[in-house]
């Protein structure tokens, strides 16, 4: 009996085994050929018919991102862009959970008039795609003399990110039970101490996943980085690895090397706090 | 009632702050762009500068362009939403499992999530290349094609590799989202249910997919929302072409303002988009909610 | 003593006041240019630098790419965010209309335009008046792979789009080369540049001499079925359809094409090591013509324009005029040619550019064809790559697209 219990269980964990193994081919499939595109020379990559190991590679294009120091270079501007985006995408993330976690909170335990009205519109305003809209802010930002610089550029993001998050997070406030906070004020915890020590802590791993979102949102946006940055005291990750396109050409190489490097921060940053949103929940109780 | 003003009053604290980041800076734009789409705006137009009242909207959507474009935005969006929602929920499903690698997978599913979307389409639009790209290669290879195919220049493919390559991006979103819904169903229930004698099947159907149902309308929104709106990945992969197959109601936006200078056609089309989406996350609502009823 | 520190204090933030001004009064260009291969980034810093050495005048040059170009200018064009801006040949109609750039005949005729190429300064050209001056000078070539062209038994470089098409042949025939042809013909500006040579090469054009459309001439239609049918031989490459000219040029340099219409900047890459296999093999050559015409090919210049917030025209204009002078056209030629015809006779030039070069532009030059310098062009050519597309899949005659198009183009003219 033992025995055929444990070799069914071998059984459904070679299975499991075997999707993953799947997911993991197709997941890390393209992320191959891009970390293989990166080291490959230029003549190899457009050759036909084409060798799927290159035979020799080169680290050169590495060497040029970390080692430029011309500003004209678009490695060098990738550099910076890449603090740029980072600066950024920090502010935006930490702003906006902390203004849309209150607002969300509000918007899933408070009642209060005009509630859904003005929740429709704030997500309207997130459907508003923003290229009909760059022209009249441009001519805001321009005479307010904000543009080219970081800070308008996380204000201009929390406009779009804050809905969002106020959106996600009122449906994980939905879901805990009212029962803790009539618990609390029973116990004569006010409002804000509620908030603060029963609700924040149960609603930590949905805050970490939408913070990570909102930090990819950030990391990720491309056109309104591109209308209102110039230099390098601005310019983010998105709008320098579009730089690597010419008028004519396209230079697959820098822009795979771009992509690893660009890509590191918000995988170390998921890594990190994926266990809180796997291991955050506590079973039991928290959901209705 | 005094209870009532109180907690208002708390809910007004609460919400400024976002109120303020929110509308601050966009308030302006928002109804500027809705002045446009009544007003002719069009610089290269020779009734500039006179009111059009409906003119544009009843131009647009009485055009054969708009609906095609909306019948393309359609497709990309339902397609790719629906990918991204039924792989995600099977994805999550297998990472909450106990087998060996599973902490492995778990992170590295992430990845395509982190790869900016700039570096997106340029990989896969090189690894669909026509003349080398490691896509042909591989199936030539494998021996499913028997010459090397132009994926991205036949429009009866092209969109496909569009929602390939934009899902592949995106799938390891929904896993995350439903993943940590899963963490958080309670595993007595699971117990209960196959002391009842339910198998896995059944409980899925009767436990997880229940508790998973707010998670599937937040992805499900939030996935069309951002899909509707999608400008990046058709810009770097096809630019609407080949012969318009992936031309969509944004990308047409874009062509409308910085090609032909028609702003306020621009204007127009940016609040039939947002027209549709609020349609549409409607329309998704009250299914959800008449699904509760039964 | 606190009052005296005060008082100080007080006083040097008076004199720090009164400072701005004196710095503010020197002028501040701000410019808007393209990330490229001809004139670089370098090599743009480099003559500003020169510039504000001899004149005093700063400059802010901002560089984007090429995509990025239009939108910048476009949203920044009611506000004067750029005083100077690089653009596209078929952008001047369009914007001169728009009101976003200034007249500057008056300026332009001071010039010696007898030594400038008729080409590049037309297309600046909006109802008779000049809004830009010529700065970067590009045209289409022929590239052709002489080494698989002499395998096939062919010695010279096609001259006539029929003998192109026999030569093609026996290329393909003779299992040289699967696909010989090679054309960018993605949905993209590309596709129009390429249609406008083999247009021209049929003796075609778009609009008459009073910008009045004519895409449904004969000739037009005969020159899209051969891009037609070459495509449907098999002559050309089937993957045209996803190429930009980038890809053009690898499929050249990866030794998959004989034949290749592309512009300037496909010479050195092809010939470099680092991304070519065919170096050395490849020839540039005019355009192969017909009976109708010798030769033709498309305008890819890029004039300088002064926006019309500008508040420093005058050392706008000096700016333009300086980076566009002999002096500098001359000195930094390597990956552009200049837009001065003496020029092309100096030993030194033709040494930096590269004798194969400026021997092909020498001919090519004279069979400039420019897109249509009408106000409409930009949406008229979105509706062109989608009709063209459409006869280069067969989903269309050419006489139905042409005719469609040319339905387009009246309505257009008519706003």
């Amino acid at each position: 009996m033992r025995r055929s219990i444990s070799s069914r269980r071998r059984r459904t964990m070679a299975l499991q085994m075997f999707f993953g193994l799947l997911v993991a081919i197709v997941v890390l499939g393209p992320v191959v050929w891009m970390f293989l595109t990166s080291v490959m020379r230029p003549v190899d990559l457009t050759a036909k018919p084409l060798r799927l190991i290159p035979q020799d590679i080169t680290f050169d294009r590495f060497r040029q991102i970390f080692a430029s120091a011309s500003a004209s270079d678009p490695a060098y501007v990738f550099r910076i862009a890449l603090k740029n985006s980072f600066l950024i995408a920090v502010s935006v993330t930490v702003l906006s959970l902390v203004v849309g976690t209150l607002s969300a909170y509000a918007f899933a335990h408070l009642r209060f008039r005009g509630k859904n009205a003005l929740m429709l519109l704030i997500l309207f305003t997130y459907m508003l795609p923003p290229v009909a809209m760059i022209i009249p802010l441009y001519r805001i930002y321009n005479q307010l003399g904000w543009l080219d610089k970081r800070w308008p550029l996380v204000i201009l993001y929390l406009s779009f990110i804050v809905p969002f998050i106020i959106w996600v997070m009122q449906d994980f406030f939905g879901s805990i039970s009212r029962s803790f906070e009539e618990a609390a004020q029973v116990d004569g915890a006010t409002r804000l101490q509620t908030l603060l020590y029963i609700f924040l802590p149960i609603a930590r791993p949905g805050a970490i996943a939408t913070g990570i979102l909102a930090f990819l949102m950030s990391w990720d946006e491309f056109f309104y980085s591109l209308i209102f940055t110039s230099s390098l005291a601005s310019k983010t990750m998105p709008v320098a690895i579009a730089e690597f396109n010419g008028k004519f050409t396209i230079d697959y190489g820098m822009i795979s090397v771009a992509g690893i490097l660009g890509s590191l921060i918000p995988v170390l940053i998921t890594v990190v706090f994926q266990k809180y949103i796997v291991l955050g929940m506590t079973a039991g109780g928290v959901k209705e | 009632m005094r209870l009532r003003n109180e907690e208002e009053r708390y809910a007004a604290a609460l919400i400024t702050p976002s109120m303020i980041v929110v509308f601050g800076v966009i308030i302006v734009p928002i109804v500027t762009t809705l002045v446009y789409s009544f007003v002719n705006i069009n610089p290269l137009s020779s009734h500039r500068g006179e009111f059009a009242g409906f003119g544009f909207y009843i131009k647009t959507l009485s055009s054969r362009a708009f609906w095609d474009d909306l019948g393309r935005t359609l497709h990309f969006t339902i397609a790719s939403t629906a990918i991204e929602t039924f792989f995600g929920l099977l994805i999550a499903l297998l990472l909450n499992q106990k087998f060996p690698g599973v902490g492995l997978l778990r992170s590295i599913i992430i990845i395509p999530w982190a790869i900016p979307t700039v570096v997106n389409g340029s990989l896969w639009k090189l690894m669909l290349n026509g003349e080398y790209g490691v896509i042909n290669a591989l199936l030539e290879r494998f021996h499913l094609i028997s010459s090397y195919q132009s994926w991205l220049g036949n429009p009866k493919t092209a969109m496909m590799c569009i929602v390939i390559a934009d899902s592949w991006k995106m799938t390891p979103l929904a896993v995350i989202f439903f993943l940590a819904a899963l963490q958080g169903i309670d595993q007595t229930v699971y117990e209960a249910a196959r002391v009842d004698g339910a198998n896995p099947f059944q409980s899925f159907l009767a436990i997880t997919l229940p508790a998973l149902k707010p998670t599937i309308m937040v992805i499900v929104v939030m996935r069309t929302v951002e899909k509707f709106k999608a400008f990046d990945i058709f810009y770097l992969m096809t630019r609407g072409g080949p012969a318009n197959s992936t031309k969509t109601l944004m990308y047409d936006t874009y062509l409308q303002a910085f090609t032909n200078l028609n702003y306020s056609d621009a204007a127009t089309y940016a609040y039939l988009i947002a027209l549709a989406v609020a349609l549409m996350t409607l329309v998704y609502i009250r299914l959800m909610k008449r699904g509760d009823n039964i | 003593m606190k009052r005296t520190l005060a008082f100080a204090l007080v006083l040097l933030l008076m004199l720090s006041l009164c400072a701005v001004p004196v710095f503010a009064e020197g002028v501040t260009l701000n410019a808007l240019f393209m990330k490229q291969a001809g004139y670089s980034e370098d090599d743009v810093t480099a003559m500003t630098q020169a510039f504000t050495e001899s004149t005093g005048i700063q400059v802010n040059p901002t560089f984007v790419a090429y995509e990025e170009l239009a939108p910048k200018i476009l949203t920044s064009a009611a506000s004067g965010g750029y005083d100077v801006i690089l653009g596209d040949c078929i952008w001047p109609a369009q914007f001169a209309k728009a009101g976003i750039v200034l007249d500057v005949t008056d300026r332009v005729n001071a010039l010696d335009l007898d030594d400038i190429y008729q080409g590049a300064l037309d297309a600046t050209k909006y109802e008779g008046k000049y809004y830009g001056m010529p700065w970067l000078n590009d045209v289409k070539y022929m590239f052709v792979n002489m080494e698989l062209l002499k395998k096939a038994g062919v010695e010279a470089a096609p001259a006539t789009w029929e003998e192109l098409i026999a030569d093609a042949k026996l290329c393909k025939e003779q299992g040289i080369c699967e696909y010989p042809i090679v054309g960018c013909y993605a949905q993209a500006e590309c596709l129009v540049c390429d249609y406008t040579c083999v247009a021209g090469a049929f003796g075609g054009a778009f609009v008459d001499e009073n910008n009045n459309p004519t895409l449904n001439s004969a000739e037009n239609v005969a020159a899209l079925d051969a891009m037609a049918q070459a495509l449907k031989d098999g002559l050309c490459n089937p993957k045209s359809l996803e190429m930009i000219e980038d890809d053009v040029l690898s499929t050249f340099a990866a030794g998959n094409a004989v034949f290749a219409i592309n512009w300037t900047y496909q010479f050195a890459a092809m010939n470099d090591e680092a991304q070519s296999s065919v170096v050395g093999q490849g020839a540039i050559t005019p355009i192969p013509g017909t009976e109708k015409a010798q030769s033709a090919t498309v305008n890819g210049g890029m004039p300088l324009m002064i926006t019309a917030g500008c508040k420093h025209v005058d050392e706008a204009w000096d700016y333009m005029l300086f980076l566009a002078s002999k002096e500098m056209q001359a000195k930094y030629c390597a990956n552009a040619l200049p837009i001065w015809k003496s020029l092309y006779t100096d030993p030194q030039v033709i040494e930096t550019a590269g004798e194969e070069v400026v021997a092909a532009s020498q001919i090519q030059f004279d069979f400039i064809v420019n897109r249509p310098m009408v106000p409409y062009y930009s949406e008229l050519s979105t509706s062109m790559q989608t009709e063209i597309q459409l006869v280069l899949l067969g989903q269309k005659t050419a006489q139905e697209a042409l005719d469609a198009l040319q339905a387009v183009a009246l309505e257009l003219a008519d706003r």
